[in-house]
C-alpha cells in the first residue's frame, strides 16, 4: 500500500495503481477522454494532468503509478493552466457543431470545455476536416469531431475481440477508422457509441431524435438475451428512443449486446394492441369482455387434462405463476415452457442455470463449452469468456462447428457427440487440462439439448462436470447457457409437464399460449387456442383469441436470467391501445373462468411468487457450490454422433421483438445475406 | 477499399497479392532474426519486401492492401495493425507511384543549402508538377522527405534507396536526364568527396605528431 496525499487529502491505495485512481479514492474529479477504467491505458489525450511535488512539469495522471508519500495536487495554477492548454488543442480541429451534434448533452468534450475551455479561439487558420467512415448500419460516424482518444480502437481489440479498428496515417493526417471499409464485425459494437466522449460515433437509428434531457429514464432489464443485461430504457412521450446498458459489475460489467440494445423499434411494429376474437374461420376485433366471454364459453365443462399451457421465451415470471395458478385452480397438468423441445431436466435448480455466475468466469482456470456459440447466444457472456482468456492460464476446450469465430483462442475437440462421448468417459486429452485445473468449468448450450439425444447430452455434460472437479462445495463449474431471459423463471416455477404428460398432445382440446411461438402444426386440429403474447406470428395466426400482452418494456415484471439471477423490469411506457401487463390478463380471465386468482396487486402476485418458489423472495445472484453430484436423468452413452450445430443462426433476428425490428432486419441483411455490402461505403 | 487520404479518392488495388519465391526467401531469414512469438516484430521489413516485390513485377514500388493483408497473415497479426503500420511511416507508398521515386530532403540543414533548387530542377526536368505527384509519362514520383540523415552533404535529394548529395540545380538536372536515359549514376557526393569529409580533402589531423 502507498499512502497518497491528494489535496491535502491522506489516502492509502495499492501500490501500482494509476495517480488518477489515487485521485479518485480521495473524491477528486480528475477530467479525462482517453482513459476509461476498462479498457488499457493509453495516455493520450493529456486532460488528466495533475501536479505532483517535486515534479517539474505536470503529469498524465491516467498512465502515473502512484509512489509512497507522493503529494498531488489536482487543482493549482499549474493544472488548471496545463487543462486549458490542452482543452485549447483538443477544440483547435473540433467543429463545435454542438448544436446539430447528437452527443450534446451528454458529451464529455462539451462539460468539460465548461471548465476549462475559453471563451473564444485563438486559432485563426484552417480547420482539418475527416472523410466520415462506414461502420455499419448501427454506428454513425462524423470523424471531424474525433479526437482520437483511441478509445473505440482499445475497445474493439480488447473487449470486443474484433481488431479491425485503428488510427491510420499520422499526425495531421491520422484518422480512426478500418481503412478497408467495412462493417465491424461484432456483436458489441453499440458500446462504441457508449464509450466515444464526443460525438464521432453516434448511434443511427438514434440519429436527430432526441435530446438526453427531454427523456424519462427508466431502470430495467434486458431480455433479449439470457444474460439478464441491466438497462435503462429513455422513452418520450410514451415511445421509447433508446435504450442504454447500465453498470452491473456482476452482470454486464458495463457492456450491452446489439439486438437488446437496437430491436426496441420492433415494439412499435407488428403489435397486437386489441384482442381478437375468431368468427367463422377468420380473426374480427373484439373487446376484452368478448374475448373473456368466448374463452369461458369454450372452456366451460372441458376436464382438465384436455387444457393445456405454454409460457414462451419472452414470459415474465408474474404471468406465469398466474397462469400456472389458473391452469391448476382448471385442473390442467398440461404445462410446457420448453417451446424449443430442450430436455431440460426442471427437477433441480442446478441442472438448469449458469451456476458459476457470470463474474465467476473469471475465477476458473479451465472452460469446456459445449455446443454453444457463446458469442452469438450471449454476446456479453462471451466478452467476459475473453477478459478471462486474455488474462492467460485459461485452456478452453470447445464442442461444435470447426473454425468458429468466438474471439478468443480455444481448442477444437470436436464436432460431435464421440468428442462428449470421449470427454464424459475421461479418455479425451482435454480431461487432463481439466483435472488439472483447480476451478473448472464448463458452458453447455441449450441449443445442444434441443437434439433428439438432448436428455443425454445433458446427463453426460453433468458426468463430465462431476468428474472433472467442476462440482465442489465452494464451486459450481456446470453451466447452462439460455438463449433469452424469459426462459428460466418457468423453470423455476415448475412449468413442464407434470406426470410425464405432454403439454400439446392429441388430446388437448384448449391450448393457452403465453408468448409462446409454438408451430401451429404441432397444435391439434380441432384445438380452441387462446394466444396472448406482444407480437403476433404464425402461433397468434392460429389462434382462436388473441389477449394483446405487454412487451418487458411495458410492465413491471420479474426476469430470471440465465444465472438464475432474479431482476426486476420496470415500467417505461405504457402498453400500446388496448394491450395490458400479462398477469392482469390472466387474473381478468380467472373471474370470467369462474376461478378467480386471489391476487389484485403487483404486491400479491410477488408475494405468490415467492411462496411458489422462495428465490423470487430476493433479487440477485447468490454463489453457491454443490455437494449433491446426483445427476439429472438420461443415459450418457446415448449420445449421438451428430454435430452440434449453432442453434442462433441469425443473431440479428432471435426473437417477435426483434423479428419486427427495421434496424435489425437491415442489419441481417448486411451481415447475413449480403456480405459484399459490409465492403460498400454508404 | 481503401482511399488516398489527400484527395479521398479510392486507391485502385489489384486483384490479388502473394509472395513470390524471391520474397519467400527473404522473409524466411528476417522472420528467424526474432524469438517465437514476437514476428510481429518483422512488419517493417516485410512491408519493404511487399514494396519492392511490386516494384519487380510492376515497376511501381507501392504497397496494395492485399500486399498488407498478405504481411498480417503471414505475421499472425490482425490486417488493421498492419495497416496502421504502413500508413504510418511515408517511405511506404500505399498508392502507386512512377518507376523512379524522387524524394527531396526538405528538412532545415537541406534547406539552407539549396533544397529548393533541387525541387525546381525536379520540377523542370522530370515534368513532375509537385510535390505527391507523378509526371504524365509515369517515369518520375516526387516526394518531399523529413531529414534522411545525410546533412552535412546536403542538399540530398534521394533516388529509390539511393542518396545523392552536394546537389545543386545543375548536377540535379544532370543526374535526372540520364536517369531518363535509363542510367544509374554513383550513388554519392556529386562533387567528388570522400564520404563526408571536407570539400577538397581532410582540413584536421594532417600533420600526425612523429610522422
Amino acid at each position: 500500500m502507498a499512502k497518497v496525499t491528494v489535496d491535502g487529502i491522506e489516502v492509502e491505495v495499492p501500490n501500482g495503481v494509476s495517480v488518477l485512481q489515487a485521485c479518485e479514492a480521495a473524491g477528486k474529479e480528475i477530467p479525462r477522454f482517453c482513459y476509461h477504467e476498462r479498457l488499457s491505458v493509453a495516455g493520450n489525450c493529456r486532460m488528466c494532468l495533475v501536479e505532483v511535488e517535486k515534479a517539474p512539469k505536470p503529469i498524465a495522471s491516467c498512465a502515473y503509478p502512484v509512489a509512497d508519500g507522493m503529494k498531488v495536487f489536482t487543482d493549482s495554477e499549474m493544472v488548471r493552466k496545463g487543462r486549458r492548454g490542452v482543452m485549447e488543442f483538443l477544440l483547435i480541429n473540433h467543429p463545435l457543431d454542438c448544436p446539430i451534434c447528437d452527443q450534446g448533452g451528454e458529451c464529455d468534450l462539451q462539460d468539460q470545455a465548461v471548465a476549462y475551455g475559453l471563451d473564444k479561439s485563438r486559432y485563426l487558420e484552417e480547420k482539418r476536416s475527416v472523410k466520415d467512415k462506414y461502420m455499419g448500419p448501427l454506428i454513425k460516424t462524423i470523424m471531424t469531431r474525433c479526437i482520437q482518444c483511441t478509445r473505440c480502437v482499445r475497445f474493439a481489440t480488447e473487449v470486443a475481440g474484433v481488431p479491425e479498428l485503428g488510427a491510420t496515417n499520422r499526425g495531421e493526417g491520422m484518422e480512426i477508422g478500418t481503412y478497408v471499409e467495412k462493417a465491424l464485425t461484432t456483436e458489441l459494437s453499440g458500446n462504441l457509441i457508449d464509450i466515444c466522449p464526443v460525438g464521432a460515433l453516434t448511434s443511427r437509428p438514434y440519429a436527430f431524435v432526441s435530446r438526453p434531457w427531454e427523456l424519462r429514464k427508466t431502470d430495467s432489464v434486458d431480455v433479449l438475451d439470457a444474460t439478464g443485461t441491466n438497462i435503462r430504457v429513455d422513452a418520450r412521450s410514451g415511445e421509447v428512443l433508446r435504450i442504454l446498458p447500465r453498470t452491473n459489475d456482476d452482470v454486464n460489467e458495463e457492456w450491452m449486446a446489439d439486438r437488446g440494445r437496437f430491436a426496441f423499434d420492433g415494439l412499435k411494429r407488428r403489435r397486437l394492441d386489441r384482442p381478437w376474437v375468431k368468427v367463422d374461420g377468420k380473426l374480427k376485433p373484439a373487446t376484452w369482455a368478448e374475448a373473456f366471454g368466448t374463452i369461458a364459453a369454450r372452456l366451460k365443462g372441458l376436464p382438465g387434462d384436455r387444457i393445456g399451457a405454454v409460457a414462451g421465451e419472452l414470459a415474465d415470471a408474474e404471468s406465469v405463476v398466474a397462469l400456472r395458478d389458473l391452469m391448476g385452480a382448471l385442473g390442467s397438468r398440461n404445462l410446457e415452457c420448453r417451446t424449443d423441445g430442450a430436455a431440460i431436466d426442471a427437477s433441480r435448480r442446478e441442472f438448469y442455470t449458469f451456476n458459476t455466475g457470470i463474474a465467476g468466469i473469471e475465477e476458473a482456470d479451465a472452460l469446456l463449452i459445449i455446443g454453444s456459440d457463446v458469442r452469438r447466444e450471449a454476446p456479453v457472456i462471451n466478452a467476459r469468456i475473453r477478459k478471462r482468456a486474455t488474462a492467460g492460464n485459461f485452456p478452453i476446450g470447445f464442442v461444435g462447428p470447426q473454425g468458429l469465430n468466438l474471439t478468443y483462442r480455444h481448442e477444437w475437440l470436436g464436432e460431435g457427440g464421440e468428442a462428449l462421448r470421449a470427454l464424459a468417459a475421461g479418455t479425451h486429452p482435454f480431461n487432463e487440462a481439466l483435472r488439472n485445473a483447480k476451478r473448472p468449468m464448463l458452458i453447455l448450450g441449450r441449443g445442444a439439448l434441443t437434439r433428439p439425444d438432448g436428455a443425454a447430452v445433458l446427463a453426460a455434460a453433468w458426468k463430465v462436470a462431476a468428474e472433472n472437479h467442476m462440482l465442489q462445495p465452494e464451486w459450481n463449474g456446470f453451466n447452462l447457457l439460455h438463449l433469452f431471459g424469459g426462459q428460466v423463471a418457468p423453470l423455476d416455477l415448475g412449468f413442464v409437464p407434470q406426470d410425464g404428460e405432454a403439454a400439446i398432445s392429441p388430446q388437448i382440446q384448449a391450448l393457452w399460449l403465453l408468448n409462446a411461438e409454438v408451430d401451429p402444426a404441432a397444435i391439434p386440429a380441432g384445438a380452441f387456442v387462446i394466444y396472448q403474447g406482444h407480437h403476433g406470428e404464425a402461433a397468434a395466426a392460429r389462434a382462436d383469441v388473441i389477449l394483446p400482452g405487454a412487451a418487458y418494456t411495458e410492465k413491471d415484471a420479474t426476469w430470471v436470467n440465465t444465472e438464475g439471477r432474479v431482476q426486476r423490469g420496470r415500467l417505461a411506457v405504457y402498453p400500446p391501445g388496448e394491450a395490458r401487463e400479462d398477469w392482469k390478463i390472466i387474473r381478468a380471465a380467472s373471474e370470467a373462468l369462474g376461478k378467480r386468482l386471489p391476487y389484485d396487486s403487483l404486491e400479491a402476485v410477488r408475494a405468490r411468487l415467492a411462496e411458489a418458489n422462495p428465490v423470487f423472495a430476493r433479487e440477485g445472484f447468490i454463489a453457491h457450490g454443490i455437494t449433491d453430484l446426483a445427476g439429472p436423468a438420461g443415459d450418457t452413452g446415448a449420445v449421438s454422433d451428430a454435430p452440434f450445430t449453432p442453434v442462433l443462426t441469425n443473431y440479428w433476428q432471435a426473437d417477435p421483438i426483434s423479428r419486427a425490428s427495421a434496424t435489425m432486419a437491415e442489419c441481417a441483411e448486411i451481415y447475413l445475406h449480403h456480405p459484399q455490402k459490409q465492403l460498400a461505403a454508404e | 477499399m481503401a482511399t488516398d487520404v489527400s484527395t479521398g479518392n479510392e486507391i485502385p488495388q489489384p486483384e490479388s497479392f502473394s509472395f513470390d519465391e524471391e520474397s519467400n526467401q527473404a522473409i524466411e531469414k528476417i522472420v528467424a532474426r526474432y524469438p517465437a512469438g514476437k514476428q510481429a516484430s518483422a512488419v517493417i521489413p516485410l512491408l519493404y519486401i511487399v514494396q519492392r516485390q511490386m516494384k519487380r513485377q510492376t515497376g511501381s514500388a507501392w504497397v496494395p492492401t492485399k500486399g498488407m493483408d498478405a504481411v498480417a497473415e503471414r505475421l499472425g497479426m490482425a490486417p488493421i495493425r498492419v495497416y496502421e503500420v504502413a500508413t504510418f511511416y511515408f517511405m511506404f507508398n500505399t498508392r502507386p507511384i512512377g518507376k523512379i521515386h524522387l524524394q527531396v530532403c526538405g528538412t532545415t540543414p537541406c534547406w539552407l543549402r539549396g533544397s529548393e533548387e533541387v525541387f525546381k530542377a525536379c520540377k523542370d526536368a522530370a515534368h513532375v508538377p509537385g510535390y505527391g505527384q507523378t509526371s504524365a509519362d509515369g517515369l518520375f514520383t516526387l516526394t518531399e522527405v523529413e531529414c534522411l540523415g545525410g546533412c552535412v552533404n546536403a542538399p540530398i535529394l534521394q533516388v529509390d534507396d539511393d542518396y545523392y548529395e552536394d546537389l545543386d540545380y545543375e548536377s540535379t538536372v544532370r543526374l535526372i536526364e540520364a536517369l531518363k536515359r535509363g542510367e544509374r549514376p554513383a550513388p554519392g557526393s556529386v562533387i567528388g568527396r570522400q564520404t563526408s569529409a571536407p570539400v577538397g580533402g581532410p582540413l584536421t589531423l594532417i600533420d600526425v605528431p612523429g610522422e
